[in-house]
């Protein structure tokens, strides 16, 4: 699993990462526990497999603002993937509770 | 308790959780008056009786707080089908289902079919509608508007509105009606006189009980602002699972149980979801609203438990 939380603050970091990174994108994993998505805000390499994972007794969606990936109800243990092959910043909100909100930056392999 | 009632004390009830089971609230003139069901149980109730109102009945919910949302459906049914008159019609205040799903709406259609309660109406709740279009839910439910999922009717010389607050969400926000609705609303009432009784049902609450929670609608203070110069309206919601109330001019806000689980208490716990409660309680916290026509255009409303 590779996730660094709050990355694009921190350009430097997100460098040595980057400088570090495996030549092959590891799967990231979202959980989504107590009306939160954890981490919030997360970066992974191009070509990533994000996966949420619902923890919740309450169901949750993982629903893009701009439409490039969409989730069903996710019940309790419920899993939904996506693969992020293009670099750029993906805001999604869960549609059932949509306080709930998280940011997917994914940078060029 | 109706002796000490008097205006000043409506601002105690703004917000205000009425947990028991079984009060009977009269509107008269936008003051609400709370009676207690044993005195009302003695008196004839003057008027006819209008309709119904379920709510969150969850069908495919199946976890703790109760494995068997479809069973306290079926209790519900026989205690509609055991009141000594039968209502003229129903509305379901959303999330018929948990997951959206045919199979799940399938279940409730059929359990529903055993209401002896008039001609069912409906709008959706956020559950129902979680493939961002509603496709499940509108094929059931679409024909009454037209797929728009909002609409108006008259019944009983009361002019019924159904809204859709559940579909336009933003991040961070809360429920949300949306331009061309307000427009559609804001016409519809146009031509209607001041006079007329108005019942609105929307799923999630038409004030703000609780923003963190998503307990309110953004743009509902333009819905109300259309609302203002009638004599007696009557708004009807859901989604929290409690009863909550609040009185503001002539408009009643009343939030009905659900028939499957009930949820916290406003900001008590992790969020709003599915509140687990001793062995024995739950059917306490469980129920239906029905709603009556008095004279003078007065409407009453009435909270029943499952036990």
């Amino acid at each position: 699993m590779r996730i660094l939380a709050s990355l694009s603050s921190f350009p430097l970091a997100a460098f040595l990462f980057l400088a570090s990174a495996p030549a092959h994108a590891e799967d990231s994993v979202i959980t989504i526990k107590k009306f939160m998505f954890n981490p919030t805000d997360v970066t992974v390499a191009a070509g990533t497999d994000v996966t949420w994972e619902n923890q919740d007794g309450e169901p949750h969606t993982v629903v893009s603002l701009t439409g490039d990936f969409r989730s069903q109800a996710l019940d309790e243990k419920d899993k939904f993937s996506h693969r992020f092959d293009q670099p750029g910043t993906y805001k999604y909100i869960c549609s059932i509770h949509p306080k709930m909100v998280g940011i997917i930056t994914v940078v060029a392999k | 308790m109706t002796d000490d009632f008097n205006p000043s004390r409506r601002g105690a009830l703004q917000c205000l959780a009425f947990g028991g089971a079984g009060t009977l609230f009269t509107l008269s003139g936008g003051i609400l008056t709370p009676i207690g069901l044993a005195q009302a149980a003695t008196e004839k109730p003057a008027g006819l009786p209008l309709f119904l109102q379920i709510s969150d009945t969850h069908i495919g919910f199946n976890k703790e707080a109760n494995p068997d949302v479809a069973g306290t459906l079926k209790e519900t049914t026989a205690l509609v089908n055991a009141m000594k008159t039968r209502p003229a019609l129903t509305i379901h205040t959303g999330d018929v289902t948990h997951l959206s799903r045919a199979a799940e709406f399938d279940l409730a259609s059929q359990l529903m079919s055993d209401l002896r309660a008039g001609e069912l109406h409906t709008v959706p709740g956020e559950h129902d509608i979680t493939d961002g279009t509603g496709t499940e839910y509108f094929a059931r439910f679409g024909k009454a508007s037209d797929n728009r999922g909002y609409y108006s009717f008259d019944h009983q010389g009361v002019h019924f509105i159904g809204l859709v607050n559940v579909m336009q969400f933003k991040p961070g926000g809360l429920g949300v009606f949306g331009a061309d609705q307000l427009a559609w609303l804001k016409d519809d009432l146009s031509a209607r006189t001041s006079s007329t009784p108005i019942v609105v049902f929307a799923h999630m609450p038409m004030w703000t009980i609780l923003e963190s929670w998503g307990w309110g609608t953004g743009d509902s203070e333009e819905a109300l602002s259309y609302l203002r110069r009638f004599g007696s309206v009557t708004i009807l919601n859901g989604h929290i699972h409690q009863i909550v109330q609040k009185v503001e001019g002539n408009i009643t806000f009343h939030t009905a149980r659900s028939t499957a689980y009930p949820q916290p208490q406003a900001g008590m716990g992790d969020g709003p979801g599915p509140l687990v409660v001793p062995a024995g309680q739950l059917q306490h916290m469980l129920g239906i609203t029905s709603i009556r026509v008095q004279r003078h255009h007065q409407l009453a409303l009435t909270d029943t438990t499952l036990v």
